[in-house]
């Protein structure tokens, strides 16, 4: 009895298992950014991706809509109770791939935790995952720093079963990174989470490839891909476009396509080992100051 | 019922098994009931209110009225002053009271509902009626206990409402604490044999106690009215009885209004009466009248003659901390012994009082706050006690190892005395003697071997 309670729901054996994204890092690192533009790249390969936006500010997917034209759930979910439909809070966006934000209060009052807790609640019972829907991927893109239980939602129970981080070379970032895995840790001990690899989205710090690589290592993950900063991506944002659908032919396009695929082949997935505090500091010391 | 319980104790850190309290909104609504014409609001989901209106109703047996702002997801995520708002608007319009006390709930405090601010817009926005008054307390259940929660509510009545005109009135406040309205009405009674002229604040009496006349009266005639409240502010003195539930109110108004205080123990037993008996003598600057002597003299009276059977009666006894610290002195005045002593209400200053007034009769008891009723039943297996006291969740335990009961404190939701008898005062301690006797008697009438059966005890 005891055995059979403890072993994970086993999943049905279908041709495709959908895969489950989870984006963090540091505020204003470019999550929402990188995440759209990795979406665009993997729609453009044929694949079937809904993101779901947990931020208060809802804009975790306007550049696959083109604008802020989603209403969030938590908003639908206010104006019109709890009978709610799934068109209703998912729209879709650029080469078919499903927008969904989950939205969240003003700031300053109410729990936008709370929030995302319910409203991926609500998505679930809707049936937004179901095996009908055909998903290869859905990408949870979650604002900054995991604060309480329901930032930590996207990683709990099995929702997410891949984390990726986005971070630069500059110090915050990876403190805000090595903290994150702190959490994945924490997770993982009990649940099927695990740590993907980091993002790099250079803010052109010196030798910033060779220092993400190294504090991936360290990590006891890779460095997934490490996208160069590129103007190309404002020029794409002002125009409410990915740089994809902007621009196919940009150099930095391609950057994003390769993004994609690294991240569709993956299969290093593990339980990051966090550093401590001097150890980062160090590793800093190592390849930046000492420059 | 609780024949499983073994007498190994284990140390429990994060567990509680049948926790001798519960949650602060409980004491903020019981408060909030004691002023005229006052709906007492809980800021949370409906559960909450509705647990504690049915708890108060069940203890008092007469319906308790308060309302909710009826959480939803919704409202957990935004925040509830939309709710509020509506709730507000719609109380004034149908429930037509004076004053409405609004007190938070774990969720609403987890969340951080700004509720001095929502009532702020309400009144921008017209949604509280000229000369009405909306006043708050923030009653997180995860600190403290239900008394907190009273004392709480109590200090929010002075924050809000008391009021100093510059002239001292020769009034006195008297904040009661969290005592039945049975025991409130007895205070008066003191008060006005003394001579006193008074304000109590809260008054349960005549609300929660309020005489059958075949009609429902939504708010009874009893309780403080708010002008009483305000007027707090210009009194000479302020008797604080109880000093969990009563200390803060007393020093808001202290702060507030610079009306000095005193705080004495609940007046429960000889001791504790005679000292506020002699604290409403000073401020009346009277003597104490020959009918209260008398009153006194009986009580005295019948300890002394049933000294024989509570003397080193070894009683355990659970409760909270206010109630305690007098009940136990007044079973010390008896001659029993306090065997072990249960709050669940944390307080470690507490704790050190308890043990110097038992070290009278007995330096080796077991005192403990932040304790549940559980570790009580464990420890009466490893130590023998004659009879035990409590509200009515210790009736299993005593079921339990055959011992006599005397139900004391709160709730009591199986018996009706206490809504109609007072504790407190010479006359309550008669009382809580003739419980405490009639309970042991009782046992013996009925389990003595018939050659033991005495007809005169």
């Amino acid at each position: 009895m005891v055995t059979q309670l403890e072993q994970p729901v086993e999943e049905k054996a279908t041709e495709k298992k959908m895969r489950k994204v989870a984006i963090y890092g540091k505020g204003g690192i470019g999550k929402s950014t990188t995440t759209q533009n990795t979406v665009a790249a993997l729609a453009e390969m044929g694949k079937k991706v809904m993101v779901v936006g947990c931020d208060p500010k809802a804009d975790s997917t306007r550049l696959l809509l083109g604008g802020l034209a989603q209403r969030s759930v938590l908003d639908t979910l206010r104006e019109e109770g709890e009978d709610v439909e799934l068109e209703d809070i998912r729209s879709g966006g650029f080469c078919n791939s499903l927008c969904v934000e989950s939205g969240g209060p003003e700031p300053g009052v109410g729990c936008a935790g709370r929030g995302i807790i319910t409203s991926i609640n609500m998505l679930e019972q809707l049936g937004a995952y179901d095996e009908d829907e055909e998903l290869d991927y859905v990408f949870y893109d979650v604002l900054g720093d995991v604060v309480c239980g329901g930032f930590a939602m996207p990683i709990r129970e099995g929702k997410a079963e891949e984390i990726y981080i986005v971070c630069s070379g500059e110090m915050m970032a990876m403190y805000a990174a090595n903290n994150i895995c702190k959490g994945i840790m924490k997770f993982a001990e009990t649940g099927v989470v695990r740590l993907g690899g980091l993002i790099c989205n250079s803010r052109k710090v010196d030798r910033e490839d060779e220092l993400i690589q190294e504090f991936a290592k360290r990590l006891g993950t890779q460095m997934v891909h490490f996208v160069p900063r590129d103007n190309d991506v404002q020029r794409a944002e002002i125009n409410r476009k990915t740089v994809i659908d902007w621009n196919p032919n940009c150099p930095q396009a391609d950057e994003y396509r390769t993004l994609a695929r690294n991240i569709d082949n993956n299969t290093l997935k593990v339980i990051p080992k966090p550093l401590p505090i001097d150890e980062l500091e160090g590793l800093l010391m190592e390849y930046g100051l000492f420059n | 019922m609780l024949e499983g319980t073994t007498a190994e104790i284990r140390e429990r850190k994060a567990l509680r098994i049948n926790p001798a309290k519960t949650c602060q909104p409980i004491g903020a609504m019981y408060a909030a009931l004691g002023i005229n014409k006052c709906m007492p609001h809980s800021h949370g989901s409906q559960g909450c209110c509705a647990y504690h209106r049915s708890q108060l109703t069940r203890h008092h047996k007469d319906p308790v009225v308060a309302t909710t702002s009826s959480f939803t997801e919704g409202a957990s995520v935004f925040g509830g002053m939309a709710n509020l708002k509506t709730a507000l608007s719609n109380i004034f319009n149908i429930y037509e009271p004076d004053i409405v006390a609004v007190h938070t709930t774990c969720l609403s405090e987890v969340i951080g509902d700004d509720i001095p601010m929502i009532i702020k817009k309400s009144a921008e926005d017209g949604i509280i009626p000229e000369g009405k008054v909306v006043i708050h307390t923030n009653t997180p259940s995860f600190a403290g206990s239900h008394v907190t929660g009273f004392s709480n509510q109590c200090a929010a009545f002075v924050k809000y409402l008391a009021e100093s005109s510059g002239e001292t009135k020769n009034v006195l406040n008297i904040f009661p604490g969290w005592v039945e309205p049975a025991d409130m009405r007895e205070m008066k009674r003191l008060a006005e044999m003394v001579g006193v002229e008074y304000i109590m604040a809260p008054d349960t009496s005549d609300v929660l106690d309020s005489p059958h006349d075949g009609k429902y009266h939504m708010y009874p005639d009893g309780g403080t009215t708010v002008a009483q409240l305000k007027a707090m502010g210009d009194s000479f003195l302020t008797l604080a009885l109880g000093p969990l539930a009563s200390t803060a109110a007393a020093t808001e108004l202290e702060k507030k209004c610079k009306v000095p205080n005193k705080v004495l123990e609940l007046p429960i037993g000889v001791k504790a009466t005679d000292e506020f008996v002699n604290a409403l003598r000073l401020a009346g600057d009277t003597a104490v009248p020959a009918d209260l002597e008398k009153e006194r003299g009986r009580l005295v009276d019948m300890i002394s003659d049933m000294s024989q059977y509570l003397h080193n009666l070894k009683i355990a006894i659970f409760g909270d901390p206010d109630h305690l610290t007098s009940m136990v002195s007044f079973l010390v005045e008896m001659g029993a012994k306090p065997m072990i002593v249960i709050t669940g209400t944390p307080g470690k200053k507490w704790e050190a009082k308890m043990k110097e007034i038992c070290s009278e009769t007995n330096p080796e008891a077991e005192i403990l706050a932040f304790s549940d009723i559980h570790y009580m039943h464990q420890w009466i297996k490893n130590n023998p006690v004659d009879l035990i006291m409590g509200n009515t969740y210790g009736k299993y335990v005593a079921r339990t190892e055959k011992l006599p009961y005397v139900r004391f404190g709160f709730p009591i939701l199986d018996r009706v005395g206490h809504r109609a008898f007072p504790s407190v005062g010479y006359t309550g301690g008669m009382r809580i003697l003739e419980k405490i006797t009639d309970a042991l008697f009782d046992q013996r009438d009925r389990e003595d071997p018939d050659h033991e059966v005495e007809l005169v005890l």
